[in-house]
This record gives structure tokens, sequence and C-alpha cells, in this order.
């Protein structure tokens, strides 16, 4: 409940070595296999599923002592249940870490990609509450799996046509499915489809972990990721149609923060890293004090 | 607003600080122990133990108080901590046919060898609230000593019918068992790595599960053959040794369940079995789990798949853990800001052409 975990009470982040290894085993073959879902046998933590218990085995079994670890949740460092794991690596690893994203050299996200375009010497560890993309579509473990191995992904290609039958657009806006090096459909998390392009050819290790649904997938460096689309048809990231009003950023992808109640807005930077470091730099926007 | 820049932190401190103060309540009022817990709230502790993996009173009574009696949070604590436990060996299986019993009952047979005994059952009470107990009196009259019969002495019911060959056999499973906390779950289960999700189940969801079989979702004509309550040795091989040592006792609930099957394409008419086995004194759930256990075995057995949800080994398995379904469920608190506003563009873009096209229809 309120007690803190020390480093001495357990091993160096938390998991014993034997479970470690066999994680990073469910790691290699991932990477070894781009986008395939790796069954693995995530361990219970001492934060609830769907807190990112995936994110954390994963992070734990890559982390070294040397090792500077960013934790973001909605882009942003300050966010709780950031504040939570960042913490909890710190009193188990007693790792260096920073909010930093161009000095981080493991990355732990959710829902978001940084802005700041990543290095091969660093790591980005996704949080992932469904990892299976073609879930919604199809309940049953047995059968996707099935549909994986035989990529029959017609199913999913129908319901996207379906969408732009409807409304005259795919109507998936985070979450939105993506063909890895012409073979795996991989789901990249519930990351805004602003942040897909981001996935592709990415010189840093990405990492996928689903502590409740017990999986672990991988895009290895420079990976060709694809968003599924139609020729008439094609993917197009999107955001709010504004600039930030606190660094003037008109390519970021944006929150959209409520200050009164008679529909007053603004629409600042969701990875508050970039927004700050733009900020330093001098850039300026309408709102900024 | 609750995720304010750098407030996050500050914010988990308090919130962790009020917490401990609302555990405790009203300092004037005397702060329960953990052993008034595993003493008085038994049936509580047993619970936190069958769900959590783990036998442990004191744990499972100190899990109790520190989560303020949420029971799925105190079953969260244990689930957590077993993690960090290492894993040492295996006991050998446990021999609950010389369980020595504070309970047993066959609903099946009006009298039988090692006789019915009711043991300490809330069956025959009066719900009547005891207004004794608030006045917190004193200690109850020891019970009057029952002649139980020794450990050892009660054969089971399920092998009289098995000696007539009524009931089909008890199938053998694979000598080593797969393990569900150490494997991840992989479909199709056999029935030893579904009858251990059973186990470790929610209650609740198990109880609901076997109560639409009785209702007639799948029905399967349950009988409680036998539902047994009392204490087992636990023993294991220690290789130096070369022999087996005991290392303790645990007390589990048993229920062995007779269903009436009047055969399939593939089995002859005899009757079937369920089997419920739980850590603890758990008669609901024991019983619970024997009748989702037997109608798991459908395919087995050449029944129909009446598409009924406790036929539906997938359905059960996947959704039958409370951590993973609690955690999941409650996730949705934590910000979703990202995706929502992602969300809101793209319904504001198509209200925007839905507008539109209505204007434009209205001028023509």
């Amino acid at each position: 409940m309120t007690g803190t975990v020390q480093q001495a009470d357990y091993n160096f982040a938390y998991l014993d070595e034997q479970t470690k290894r066999m994680i990073r085993r469910a790691l290699l073959k991932a990477l070894a296999v781009p986008g395939y879902q790796v069954p693995f046998a995530s361990r219970e933590m001492p934060m609830p599923y769907g807190w990112g218990t995936g994110g954390v085995q994963v992070t734990a079994s890559v982390l070294t002592p040397q090792d500077r670890l960013k934790v973001i949740d909605q882009g942003a460092d300050d966010t709780t249940n950031a504040v939570s794991i960042r913490r909890f690596f710190e009193a188990t690893a007693g790792v260096a870490t920073t909010t930093r994203t161009a000095e981080a050299t493991v990355i732990q996200t959710r829902h978001r990609i940084p802005e700041t375009p990543l290095r091969d010497d660093q790591i980005l560890v996704y949080q992932v509450p469904i990892p299976e993309p073609l879930r919604f579509l199809e309940p049953r473990e047995s059968e996707t799996r099935k549909m994986h191995a035989l990529q029959e992904y017609g199913l999913m290609h129908v319901k996207l046509y379906e969408d732009i039958a409807r409304h005259g657009h795919i109507a998936t806006s985070y979450a939105y499915p993506v063909k890895v090096e012409g073979h795996y459909v991989m789901d990249p998390s519930p990351i805004p489809k602003f942040d897909n392009p981001k996935l592709s050819d990415c010189p840093a290790i990405q990492l996928f972990g689903a502590g409740r649904e017990q999986r672990i997938y991988a895009l290895p460096p420079h990976t060709k990721v694809v968003s599924l689309d139609f020729e008439d048809h094609p993917f197009e990231a999107s955001r709010a149609d504004h600039p930030c009003s606190l660094c003037g950023a008109t390519d970021t992808y944006l929150d959209e923060v409520i200050t009164d109640d008679a529909g007053g807005r603004m629409f600042i930077c969701s990875d508050t890293d970039h927004c700050e470091a733009r900020r330093a730099r001098g850039h300026r926007g309408k709102d900024a004090a | 607003m609750y995720v304010a820049v750098k407030g996050g932190e500050r914010a988990i401190e308090n919130a962790h600080a009020w917490l401990a103060e609302d555990r405790r309540g009203d300092p004037s009022v005397a702060e329960v122990s953990v052993a008034q817990i595993r003493e008085q709230m038994t049936l509580a502790v047993h619970r936190v133990m069958a769900e959590g993996s783990l036998y442990d009173p004191d744990l499972a009574a100190l899990a109790i108080k520190q989560s303020r009696g949420d029971l799925i949070e105190a079953i969260f604590l244990i689930r957590a901590y077993r993690t960090t436990l290492p894993r040492f060996g295996a006991s050998r299986p446990v021999e609950t046919g010389a369980m020595d019993c504070d309970r047993r009952i066959s609903a099946t047979f009006k009298d039988l060898p090692g006789g019915q005994v009711l043991g300490p059952t809330f069956d025959y009470t009066h719900r009547l609230l005891d207004f004794r107990l608030a006045a917190e009196g004193g200690t109850p009259e020891s019970a009057v000593s029952q002649q139980v019969a020794a450990a050892g002495q009660m054969p089971r019911v399920s092998d009289f019918l098995n000696r007539e060959g009524l009931i089909e056999p008890a199938g053998e499973g694979e000598a080593t068992p797969p393990d569900l906390t150490r494997e991840p779950l992989a479909m199709p289960a056999d029935r030893a790595l579904r009858l251990q999700a059973l186990a470790r189940a929610d209650e609740g969801f198990t109880l609901s599960l076997a109560y639409s079989t009785q209702r007639g979702y799948a029905r399967n004509h349950a009988f409680v053959g036998e539902l047994r309550i009392g204490r087992v040795a636990v023993e294991m091989d220690i290789p130096e040794l070369g022999f087996a040592i005991g290392i303790g006792e645990i007390t589990l609930t048993e229920c062995e369940t007779v269903n009436q099957f009047t055969g399939s394409r593939t089995e002859p008419p005899q009757f079937t079995r369920g089997y419920g086995l739980v850590f603890g004194q758990s008669e609901r759930k024991a019983i619970s789990m024997a009748l989702v256990d037997r109608a798991l075995r459908w395919e087995e057995l050449g029944e129909d798949n009446e598409g009924a949800p406790a036929q539906d080994a997938e359905f059960v398995l996947y959704h039958a853990d409370n951590i993973q379904a609690t955690g999941f469920l409650e996730h949705i608190k934590l910000p979703h800001y990202v995706d929502f506003q992602s969300e809101l563009e793209l319904i504001r873009r198509l209200r925007a052409e839905a507008m539109q096209a209505t204007r434009q229809e209205a001028a023509e």
C-alpha cells in the first residue's frame, strides 16, 4: 500500500534472474520475428494489471545499473502513474532517471512516442493493454493466432472498408493497426495515429509488453512498419489543428485543456519534455508566460 | 487538474497518507491485530489464501488488515508477494482420501462408512443477527466432541460407485501437471490446467457460472457425492534423503460431484464427475468449481456444445481471475486523454461533415 519497496529487499529491478531470463528469451524471439506476439509467463507485479505490468516487466529485464530511465504516460513525465513507475525503478534498481528524451537510454511509455527522434542506443518500451489487433473482430485467442499464422487479415480490411463506407473515413484514431515487414498485423498500443509514422524505420529498439495478456512483441531497429490503408484512402496522421499555446509548435501532438466552463480551451504539447525544451530555446506560444 | 505538471509526486504522497489514516479509522477504537483477523475472520483469510494461491494464514490476515477488508485487494497483495518467492521444489500430490476431516457430508447416500459429519457449518443456522455478539460476551462453550472417524477411515463415495462401474473412472493426468503461474495460459487447456485456473478463480465469478449451469445453461444434473473439509499432510521428496518428509499441514475443501449422464455418441450411460479443490474452508467455491469443471468437460464426453458460457473454456479461463479483471477494469480511470483527444478530433470531423451534408440537402 504505502510501503516503499527498498532495493536491498529485492533483486535488482525487482524480478528474480530466472524470470528475467525467461522474459529476455521472449524478447529475443520477438525481435527475431518482428510483430509476432510471443506468449510469456507474465508475473504478478506489485502494481495492478492495466497499470503497465507488461512494460514494467520488460523494462526490468532490459535495465542495467548504467541505464538512465525515462517514464512517460500520455507523453508526460509527471502523470501520476509515470511518477509511480519511475519511483518503483528508482527504489528497486537504483538507476538514474531523467525526463529528457535525449538523455534516456531506456524509455517506458504509455500511449505516446516521444516527439524527439530516437537514437540507436535507446530502447522504447511500450505498455500494451490488448496486444491483439484482431481482438475486437474475433474474441477467441485460438482463432486470432490462426489468422496471424495464415495472414488471414481480410476481416480487418473489411472493417476498415466499412468505416469508410459509413463515415467516409477510417474511424480508428488510436491503436491504429500496422503491418510489420509485410507480414504480421500489429497493434501499436493505444498511441494516437499521429505517432504511427514514427514506428517505421526507427533506429531505436521498440519493445511491447502486455502483462495481463501475457504477450511480448517487438520491432527491431529500422523495421518497416506500414499503417493499414487503401490506395484511394491513404493513411493520414492527424492532430488538433492548432499551434501549441505554450511553445508554438505546429508539428506536435496536442492535449486539449479546458480552461473554464464557457468553452474556453487551450492546446498544449502532450510531450512535456519536448515542449519545455522548445521553450528553453526561446520558442513561445500565445499563452506562454 | 490531477495530472498538473509537477503535482503528481506530491499528490501520490498525500493520497497514501490519507489512505493510511482511513485504514486505521477512529484511533480511540482499539486497533485490530493480525492474529485477531487470522483467528476470527478465518473464512476471509481462507478466501485470500485460495485466490492468492499462497497458503499462509498470517500473511493473508496481514493483507486483509492492510487492504481495509477489501478481499480482492488483499488477494492482490498476496499474489504480488508470491511473485518474489523462490520456488525450491514441488510437494507430492496431497492425499485427500487420508484427510483428517472436520466435515464430511454426502448428498447421495443417507449413511456411509465414516458417517455424515456436519462440522462447523452455517447450513442449519437461522440467519438471525445475534446481538449477543455485539455485546462481545466471552467465549462460546466448546462443542460436545463428536465421534469423528479417524483420518483414513472415510472412504470416498465415488469409490463405492466406481466399484460397480457406475461412474466413469477418474482419468490419469500427466505425471507433472502444467503450472499456470510459470507458463502462459495456452488454449486448448487440459483438465489439470482448467482445474488449476478454477482453484484460484474469483469465487463470485465461479459461483455465478455454476449457478448458470443449474438454471439450464449447460445443465449437468450435479449431486454432491461428497464434500469434505479437513487437514491433509503436505509431503515433499528430499533428494538427499531419498524419501518424503512431511513439511506441514493445510486445510482443504474438496467436492466431488456425481453427475447424471445418459450417454453420448462416444460414451456409455454412466455417472460422470466434477471436481473442486480449494485452500481453506470454502464449500461455496469448491462446489461451484466442481460444477464448472463438469460443464467444461463437454467435449471429452461427447456432449453437445450448447454455446453456454460455462462450456466455453476460453471464456471461463480468460475471465475468471479477479486480479486480472479488476486491474483491467479499473485501469480505465487512469489518464486516457491522448486517445480521447484523437477521438475528439475524429468525432468533430465526422460531425462537421455530417452537418455540412445536411445543410446541403436542405439547400437543394
